[in-house]
């Protein structure tokens, strides 16, 4: 493990121990904040008995859709702009500030029209995931070397094949930033939606537990939570290691 | 790009695309409205009209008085701490490469569900909503900062040491320049994010603000409020952005 | 000398190359009128100042781009619109598939024909050892230094036995001696396929060492100045540039070719950079 990595760990591994130790002392209150590792017992506890079943089957599927339609509709769009020079010009302003506003002011607007359901959850997950997905493929295709078109040229590949030959495989590094980004604001969206306004879910969970003041539950779900997170990141990332290491300069 | 001859003079061309977005924007609203109808919300025209009765009230603005303070204060302090941040751990490059994965991981959490902490530490006030703003603003300061740093030539270094310049003067003439448009960026993306978290925060535990009054307008079916308030906060989120892209254009061109 | 003198291979007559970059501005005009006329195993070079439209030559006989006016011909058919089967390209950048082996790089516009797989499989292995690439075939390009790179690009291009091989600048980012020593590289490809060459460069003793004839073009709008016979043995290499002769035909050509260097270099904002060749 490299030089960096031991010192993360250290950070990471001595900001848990901190509050291990501030907790269980009582410098914390707590009501406050329980100490990690009762979080963690209090977790693996619903984890095994099954009380987390059912709100994790609600986020993942919310999650996974939104992911999904994300994926297909940003890189569907940035394809689109891509190639119409006029539709670039009027979505070049719009994709520059696209994270500029505050988009999930729209949730629960969407309620209104959808319904308490999982639909304007997606949608939320849909409406951040996807413009960092057209952004992503845009970049992509922008950066495809020139040269690399004239090889296809110079072996007279058709459409298609210059498509699935060249352009994707150039752009692909891209395109994973564009799934990395994707998955995080999907995720992102889907629980913060749920925990705002929704009847179930694992972001509805932890406001539930927050309004009961069920600390420990509450702490449970947010680690869980977290981890998730960083689980799922820390898999694309991995796998973005694998896949384009060997493009890169060494 | 495109040799198309077009009929317009090009510097209006930006403001004709505008209004192009803006009409399309406004008829697939109406048309919307006319399949879901009243329950869900209120068409375009109306809702400018409740948006402009809004502004009329005294009630309305002491919502966004309780936003716009907890805003400006998440704001400054995201910027100074980000900047302050950023900047050491730009220079210290391990401190850096230790912390970059740490803090874009950071980023990638539904802070919000790390709301109820702050809650339970800041208690229910202005302050939870400032500390949930920070969280949200800082991360990008002190990521583009650093790369600011980072990414100095370090020919402008050595340009300066052949010149003889004192640590102020590099500084002032060749580090700040090289770093500021950068900062800008982060500080562009820290407001963006600094806003919608106190936004989100107010959305969740707070009886003031312009979230509570849309999570509310939710709560109490007045759909008419609920989307004057969004429309309102749009606009406004919509005329920062251009004004912050616009300088942040003018000072990565000089730059 | 060469082999097969008399079959002419390739042909440019009048051609010129104006780009129009809307109606705004002034359009470019970056060649012509040319006539050149490339006969079936000769190695031809073409010399000449930056932005002098060397590329722009080499892309309108490839097919890439079709001429503002004058034709093309290529083994006496008409070359328009795309790059005709027997023309091989060699480009200036760095031109390999980095998410492919050097292997599969080299197998690239085989596999698009549909040759059949053993077929594939000789020919690559082949070009893979004459190439001296052998320890690489595995490698990705990203491990491989820039001239090796180049060499899988020549590779990819050898394979596919064109009749005509153009090549851009191909050395144009590698240091001198090894420049000198890719131009044995290419010359020994030359008499392994007795292909048509041409060779653009900005190199005078590239130009000079490699060529049977070397084509002196003028600045922009890029002209033939005139044509130098070499007279070197087709079994010349980099060793050339020890003969007397070698330096005679050098300052020779420099004594031509330095005018228009500086007519080049003194238009402000449109020299070299602003588009290559």
């Amino acid at each position: 493990m490299g030089r960096v990595a031991r010192v993360q760990l250290a950070v990471i591994l001595g900001f848990v121990a901190v509050l291990e130790l501030l907790t269980r002392t009582g410098a914390i209150n707590r009501l406050t904040l329980i100490p990690p590792s009762a979080m963690a017992a209090h977790l693996w506890k619903m984890l095994v008995g099954g009380e987390l079943d059912a709100p994790m089957t609600q986020t993942f599927a919310n999650v996974a859709i939104a992911f999904a339609l994300s994926v297909a509709l940003g890189f569907a769009g940035g394809v689109a702009i891509h190639g119409l020079p006029r539709l670039r010009r009027l979505s070049d302003p719009l994709l520059a500030s696209y994270y500029a506003v505050p988009f999930f002011v729209f949730y629960p607007l969407l309620i209104a029209v959808f319904g308490l359901n999982r639909w304007p959850l997606i949608a939320i997950g849909v409406v951040f995931g996807a413009a960092a997905m057209a952004i992503a493929t845009l970049n992509g295709l922008d950066r495809v070397p020139r040269v690399l078109r004239k090889v296809a040229r110079a072996h007279d590949l058709g459409w298609a094949e210059e498509t699935f030959l060249i352009v994707l495989p150039a752009a692909a590094p891209h395109l994973f930033t564009g799934l990395k980004l994707s998955l995080a604001y999907s995720f992102i969206g889907v629980v913060a939606g749920e925990f705002i306004l929704s009847g179930s879910g694992l972001g509805h969970a932890i406001a539930y537990a927050y309004d009961s003041f069920d600390n420990p539950t509450m702490y449970a779900l947010m680690l869980f939570v977290v981890a998730l997170a960083i689980a799922l990141n820390a898999t694309l990332h991995v796998w973005e290691q694998r896949l384009l290491a060997r493009r890169r300069r060494q | 790009m495109s040799a198309q001859v077009s009929s317009e003079p090009r510097h209006l061309r930006p403001l004709g695309d505008a209004a192009l977005l803006l009409l399309s924007a406004v008829l697939a609203w109406q048309a919307l409205y006319e399949v879901v109808g009243d329950v869900a919300l209120t068409p375009p025209l109306a809702t400018l009209a409740n948006a402009g009765a809004l502004l009329g009230s005294p009630i309305f603005w002491r919502h966004v008085s309780a936003t716009a303070a907890a805003f400006a204060a998440s704001l400054a302090i995201a910027a100074a701490a980000g900047v302050a941040a950023g900047l050491a751990l730009g220079f210290h490059r391990f401190s850096g490469l230790v912390a970059e994965p740490i803090l874009t991981a950071l980023y990638t959490l539904p802070k919000v569900t790390l709301y109820p902490v702050v809650l339970l530490v800041f208690g229910l006030g202005i302050s939870a909503k400032i500390a949930f703003g920070v969280m949200h603003g800082v991360i990008p300061v002190i990521l583009f900062t650093m790369n600011a740093v980072r990414n100095v030539d370090p020919v402008h270094l050595k340009t300066a040491r052949a010149l003889d310049l004192t640590a102020v003067q590099t500084a002032g003439t060749i580090l700040a320049p090289a770093v500021v448009p950068e900062i800008f960026t982060g500080l562009r993306v820290g407001f963006a994010l600094s806003l919608l978290g106190v936004i989100i925060g107010e959305m969740f535990a707070s009886q003031r603000g312009l979230g509570f009054m849309i999570i509310n307008g939710i709560n109490t079916h007045d759909v008419p409020t609920m989307m004057a308030v969004i429309l309102l906060i749009m606009v406004f989120a919509i005329a920062a952005s251009t004004l912050l892209l616009a300088a942040d254009r003018k000072l990565h061109r000089r730059g | 000398m060469t082999a097969e003198t008399g079959t002419l291979r390739a042909r440019l007559s009048g051609v010129t190359k104006v780009f129009d970059a809307g109606s705004r501005q002034n359009a470019v005009h970056a060649l012509g009128p040319v006539d050149l006329e490339l006969s079936a195993g000769e190695f031809v070079t073409v010399v000449g100042p930056s932005g002098c439209g060397k590329t722009t030559l080499l892309e309108t006989l490839a097919g890439l781009t079709s001429p503002s006016s004058g034709s093309v011909t290529f083994e006496g058919d008409a070359v328009a619109g795309k790059v005709p089967r027997g023309i091989g390209i060699v480009f200036q950048e760095d031109a390999s598939l980095p998410w492919l082996t050097v292997w599969d790089n080299i197998a690239f516009g085989l596999r698009r024909l549909g040759t059949p797989a053993d077929d594939i499989r000789a020919r690559v292995d082949y070009a893979v050892s004459f190439m001296g690439l052998g320890a690489f075939a595995t490698a990705f390009p990203a491990q491989l230094s820039g001239g090796m790179r180049q060499r899988v690009c020549i590779a990819r291009t050898l394979v596919l036995e064109p009749r005509l091989i153009l090549l851009d600048e191909p050395f144009g980012a590698l240091d001198q001696q090894t420049r000198l020593l890719m131009g044995d590289e290419v010359l020994r490809l030359w008499r392994e396929t007795r292909a048509t060459v041409l060779l653009i460069t900005h190199a005078i003793d590239e130009a000079v060492m490699l060529a049977d004839r070397v084509a002196i073009m003028s600045a922009r709008p890029g002209r033939f100045i005139e044509m130098v016979e070499t007279g070197w043995p087709s079994s010349r290499s980099s060793r050339m540039v020890e003969q007397e002769a070698f330096g005679r035909l050098t300052a020779h050509v420099w004594s031509r070719l330095r005018g228009e260097a500086m007519k080049a270099l003194g238009r402000d904002g449109e020299a070299a950079g602003s588009h290559h060749g």
